[in-house]
């Protein structure tokens, strides 16, 4: 069993209050729903979630069966995509993929990065380099790069940005997988991606 | 926890990390493989330290003209060559990460002693390529005469690993500043004067007729390398932190 509890989380920059008093909870299984309008907070908040940034007050908790992970052990079970997840343009995506694997502790063969490109609908790109691929296709490597470690918690941030139907249908079935596998935190502010959730957290309310 | 298979032909729950001294070895081998293919591509660093190296040593060269140097200068001005170069090019291992955007790839994928370690023997790489490009020109140039070759050689890598530890520490420190080429310069200065001192130290009496000195800069230098490189492991949880 997995959860994540946010606790009384507060964050302010400098003087400027970013949110105050959250509380929410998801478990394995679960979706929880992040939305509130442009400068809320959702991106920070799940930046918190990383661990990438420290809350001003209150606490996140992520616990694998009765073991509270720490923030190092939580980087090994989550997966990350959003617009601050950038990929070296200089590198190809299958130099890209095999450099993360590496320093994940992972070894993955070559054709588990083929297969993994494949299943993000970039089947036979992962010999150009970065810097050639479209918005929509940076945004499928990012969640090659998210998923290859098969993290039991995910975290999307504008999860559909730049990403044409065929990649919408790919998003689909992430959370499918995701929500019977692990369980998923997203961030948006699509009517639609709000469905995915079955909790909605709202910010600046 | 329970794991179930899916239809992306995975398994649920994080893959199992390789662990162990070996291990590490190899995620450190994975980052400095991936910014030397990056500055191999881009030439980002290499050009600028080289480039400066050169144009440097000849306008030096031009300056002294005919005038004979003291090895006292000679040394001097082969450490001020060393560490200008080294200015305009260690920086940009985390300079690059912060502009292009990837440090927060980074950090969510690599432990912190990972990137460190594996930055830290790019910019030794970096420094010897640019050392076999300064002391070939100096000897042409300036006129360079060693008298002691290990001793030379000795003080360069031990002076290039405890350069190579203070710039890259210090890059980490300035990647998220405004004025990072400024703010690199003056905060490696004081840092690194004492390892400059000592370097040109060693360096004079490997130029003079004084076989079997030197052995006072090589203990200062390797105690400075170790030194540094050790505070630096502790550290860079901090720096590389948020």
């Amino acid at each position: 069993m997995l959860s994540v509890e946010i606790r009384d989380l507060a964050k302010s920059y400098s003087r400027r209050l970013i949110f105050k008093d959250l509380t929410a909870s998801v478990a394995s299984g679960g979706a929880l729903v992040v939305t509130g309008p442009n400068g809320s907070g959702k991106t920070t908040l799940l930046r918190i979630l990383a661990g990438l940034v420290r809350p001003s007050s209150g606490m996140v908790t992520m616990t694998v069966g009765e073991a509270r992970l720490s923030p190092l052990e939580a980087r090994t079970h989550l997966g990350f995509v959003g617009p601050d997840i950038a990929l070296y343009h200089e590198l190809t995506a299958l130099e890209n993929l095999a450099f993360f694997a590496r320093v994940r502790g992972l070894a993955l063969t070559k054709g588990e990065l083929l297969a993994l490109l494949e299943q993000v609908g970039l089947a036979g790109r992962g010999d150009d380099r970065v810097s050639a691929y479209s918005s929509g296709m940076r945004q499928r490597l990012r969640y090659a790069y998210a998923l290859m470690h098969r993290p039991p918690i995910l975290l999307l941030d504008e999860p559909s940005m730049n990403l044409d139907e065929a990649g919408i249908a790919m998003l689909r079935q992430v959370i499918a997988e995701q929500r019977r596998d692990g369980l998923l935190i997203l961030a948006t502010n699509d009517p639609e991606e709000v469905t995915y959730g079955d909790q909605v957290l709202r910010l600046g309310a | 926890m329970e794991t179930r298979s899916s239809a992306w032909g995975r398994e649920a729950g994080p893959q199992a990390r390789a662990s162990g001294f070996t291990a590490w070895l190899g995620e450190v081998w994975a980052v400095f493989v991936k910014d030397l293919r990056s500055e191999l591509r881009t030439k980002y660093a290499l050009n600028a330290i080289v480039m400066f190296a050169v144009v440097t040593l000849t306008a030096v060269s031009f300056a002294i003209g005919q005038f004979r140097v003291s090895t006292d200068i000679l040394a001097a001005l082969f450490w001020i060559v060393i560490f200008f170069a080294a200015m305009s090019g260690l920086g940009r291992v985390f300079i690059k990460e912060e502009e292009a955007g990837t440090v927060t790839t980074l950090r969510l994928a690599a432990s912190p002693s990972v990137v460190y370690a594996g930055k830290l023997l790019f910019n030794v790489v970096l420094l010897a390529l640019l050392e076999a490009v300064v002391v070939p020109l100096f000897i042409v140039l300036m006129g360079l005469a060693v008298a002691d070759w290990g001793l030379f050689l000795a003080i360069l890598v031990l002076g290039s690993l405890g350069l190579a530890g203070a710039t890259t520490i210090i890059a980490a420190i300035i990647a998220k500043a405004a004025a990072k080429g400024e703010l690199f310069a003056v905060l490696s200065f004081p840092i690194l004067l004492p390892l400059l001192v000592t370097a040109m130290g060693g360096t004079r009496l490997a130029l003079g007729e004084t076989l079997g000195l030197g052995g006072g800069e090589l203990r200062l230098l390797i105690s400075y390398a170790v030194v540094m490189i050790a505070a630096s492991f502790m550290l860079f949880d901090f720096v590389w932190g948020e």
